[in-house]
């Protein structure tokens, strides 16, 4: 996870207080979402960035999980996600995010 | 679940960008309180 990011989601989880946020993704990997939703819920696994050693807890989807696209209108979804949906590997990103939550966030 | 939260996001040029997730929640009880999408090129 970029560096400025993780600088920037420690201030606002420090700002906000982590029970009010929730984060989503919108990577195009399995892997690369499953080590964003870990770097926020748990710390920065390559221990490089601000995030290191610091487990917010917060609570991280990505965009293609059921859990956040039941709560978006589906015209909206289609207009925004569709295409994307059609082409990314949504069971595998679904299923490496939602294992990682399930691992690490308690 | 998304009612009254924050909400960060963290798109991502070759997936999902933040703009396309920013539309999906607007007009929700939400707030946008940083949204970023990467680029790896």
């Amino acid at each position: 996870m970029d560096l400025e990011n993780q600088k920037r989601v420690k201030a606002l989880a420090g700002e906000i207080g982590k029970e009010h946020i929730v984060v989503i993704l919108g990577g195009a990997d399995p892997e690369a979402s499953g080590l964003i939703a870990e770097t926020v819920i748990a710390g920065d696994p390559a221990f490089a960035g601000a995030l290191t050693g610091i487990p917010l807890g917060l609570p991280a989807y990505h965009i293609l999980e059921p859990e956040i696209k039941q709560e978006i209108d589906p015209a909206v979804y289609e207009a925004n996600v569709g295409m994307m949906e059609m082409v990314l590997p949504v069971a595998d990103i679904v299923k490496e995010v939602s294992t990682i939550r399930g691992k690490l966030l308690s | 679940m998304l009612e009254g939260k924050k909400i960060i996001i963290l798109g991502d040029r070759d997936g999902v960008p933040g703009g396309a997730i920013e539309a999906c929640l607007a007009g929700r009880d939400v707030e946008v309180v940083f949204s970023t999408t990467a680029c790896f090129v």
